[in-house]
């Protein structure tokens, strides 16, 4: 029952508490099982007998599972390079600039990658790429992981140009800068925390993906998640928990790096 | 020499560059952007949709033919003897499927996500943070590992089914995975998160002061919620939703791994067509179609934003 009428909490909603308790369970007890099975001596996934780093170090000596996170890296490294250049370019271009007639429609070409669902856009470029033949293997994949990792770069680079003062580019520019100068020396730097969010971002956004690259990539361009799938198609073994876990592992590290980069930037 | 000639060439690009005009600059600058995401973005949605009025191979591929094959083959199955065309409905199966399940995951994502966003909206700036962060990680990791452990969970082995016969509740092991039931708590598990956040963003900005006054007027709790709470989040209610329902709709991993691939959503058929069962068009088709009714979704949504906007102001 509810305390008297003196200690009234007005915001409180009785079992509110609860379900968010349910929330979070649901949101990271999967997690948990996987991580911790992970660490099972025993080739089992459901009964656990002894801790052990063996399926890790089996995992890290395996060639596929080697060749696998290489590509994966080298995808999402070049890809977040790449769309993080272009992203910089056009934010500057639909911000930095009087309003003009089909911004509107800029944006929607940008973030068109965001509403496509992603099923379309894998049978879609698979499509594509086969009839114009091009055949580059991993170079498909960066390819394709650049285009959908534009809009995650393009959203917070725009935010912070948008939350950005201009007056210190209209000094520098009263100063004799050109535009090119003042990017350079005044512009880049405070908007650097936007582009490293930005690149973090499109960074785990390309080392997240499985379908399109599942369409695209050929026999040698295998990532990650396209391996981890194959796996768990086959049958599970504490293996691919760990392979999983790290997976998980750097991508957690990496949001976590970009949501204190955001806060730091905000107090 | 050579690097003298280096920079006076620097010099005259970044003078060219500056003396253009802003409107020019800009173009130059979106140019590189906008060429990729043609090339590889949109020129291969408009070839899918050629695709998609053309006749299949028979090895995959296409042939340039134009057909309203697919299309037709969505609701009629033609006889191969006699040509006739006669109704069927497995693939509208799939296709009610898909939004019955998206539309459950949303209200589930609702049910659970709307205490959760008042509850972290209602705790000290700290603790707000912390919760908020929690939520987050989620939404921004592993779709394909995330779904896997949820396999793990709903095996006949997993925890879920030792806690159920651990209470008694169950005798031997339910089969729980490769069900509907599986792909619903799995859309649900999958796009949480993106209801929680807006749902949060809109809650955090409500000014209390209206709460206390409805109390001060008699209200209980339950009309607050009605005519003051939901009403106030009702942007942040109908974004999450939106954003649940998209994903869910177009999903392939869920009902693919949660689903064992039996139970199949569009996203599903989509793929299978491209792949095992080689019919390019008829996928080309069904993408069209999921593409279709993403849009008409998205319409509605800007449609409401706008409208709601013009009220405001």
């Amino acid at each position: 029952m509810m305390a008297g009428p003196r200690t009234f909490d007005l915001k409180r909603y009785p079992g509110f508490g609860f379900i968010a308790a349910v929330c979070l369970g649901l949101l990271y007890l999967p997690l948990f099982v996987l991580v911790f099975f992970s660490f099972n001596e025993r080739r089992s996934v459901s009964n656990w007998s002894e801790f052990s780093l063996d399926w890790y170090a089996k995992a890290l000596a395996n060639d596929a599972i080697r060749q696998a996170a290489t590509n994966s890296f080298l995808v999402a490294t070049v890809a977040t390079i790449s769309a993080t250049i272009l992203a910089t370019a056009a934010a500057l271009a639909t911000t930095r600039v009087p309003r003009f007639r089909g911004l509107t429609g800029c944006y929607a070409v940008i973030n068109s990658p965001l509403m496509v669902p992603e099923i379309v856009t894998a049978v879609a470029l698979l499509s594509f790429l086969s009839l114009i033949g091009l055949e580059l293997g991993v170079g498909n994949v960066m390819i394709a992981h650049t285009v959908f990792c534009l809009p995650f770069a393009y959203l917070p680079i725009r935010a912070r140009l948008h939350g950005m003062d201009t007056a210190l580019e209209q000094a520098a520019a009263d100063l004799y800068a050109d535009p090119v100068q003042t990017f350079r020396h005044v512009t880049l730097p405070m908007l650097m925390p936007g582009i490293v969010a930005g690149a973090a971002l499109a960074f785990v956004i390309s080392l997240d993906d499985f379908i399109i690259t599942q369409m695209v990539a050929s026999a040698g361009a295998t990532t990650l998640p396209v391996y981890i799938y194959s796996q768990v198609r086959m049958g599970v073994t504490p293996e691919v928990n760990a392979v999983s876990s790290m997976l998980l592992g750097v991508s957690i590290v990496i949001v976590s790096l970009a949501v204190l980069l955001r806060k730091k930037e905000t107090t | 020499m050579a690097e003298r000639r280096d920079v006076v060439d620097q010099a005259t690009w970044v003078d060219r560059f500056s003396s253009l005009p802003a409107a020019r600059r800009s173009l130059i600058l979106l140019s590189p952007a906008f060429a990729l995401i043609g090339a590889f973005g949109l020129a291969p949605l408009g070839l899918i949709l050629v695709y998609s009025f053309l006749v299949p191979g028979t090895y995959g591929g296409v042939v340039w033919e134009l057909s309203f094959g697919a299309y037709i083959q969505f609701l009629f199955e033609r006889d191969i003897f006699d040509g006739t065309l006669t109704f069927h409905l497995s693939y509208l199966q799939i296709g009610a499927r898909s939004v019955i399940l998206a539309g459950l995951a949303v209200v589930g994502c609702l049910l659970i996500g709307f205490p959760t966003a008042y509850f972290i909206a209602t705790r000290p700036p700290g603790l707000r943070n912390v919760l908020i962060f929690l939520v987050t990680v989620p939404f921004w990791t592993n779709l394909l590992v995330r779904t896997f452990s949820m396999m793990l969970i709903l095996r006949d082995q997993g925890p879920l089914n030792s806690i159920l016969m651990g209470i008694g509740i169950a005798e031997k092991p339910l089969s729980l995975l490769y069900t509907d039931f599986a792909i619903g708590l799995g859309l649900l598990y999958s796009f949480l998160p993106f209801m929680v956040l807006p749902i949060y963003a809109s809650l955090e900005r409500i000014d209390f002061r209206l709460v206390e006054a409805a109390y001060d007027l008699y209200a209980n709790r339950w009309r607050v919620l009605q005519r003051i709470l939901i009403p106030l989040s009702l942007p942040g209610i109908a974004g999450g939703c939106f954003l649940v329902f998209i994903p869910s709709l177009s999903s392939f991993l869920a009902p693919d791994l949660l689903g064992g691939g039996k139970h199949l959503m569009i996203g599903n058929l989509i793929a299978q067509q491209f792949g095992t069962a080689r019919n390019w068009p008829f996928g080309a088709a069904a993408a069209m179609i999921l593409l279709s009714l993403v849009l008409i979704a998205l319409m509605i949504y800007a449609r409401q934003v706008a409208r709601r906007e013009r009220n405001v102001a």
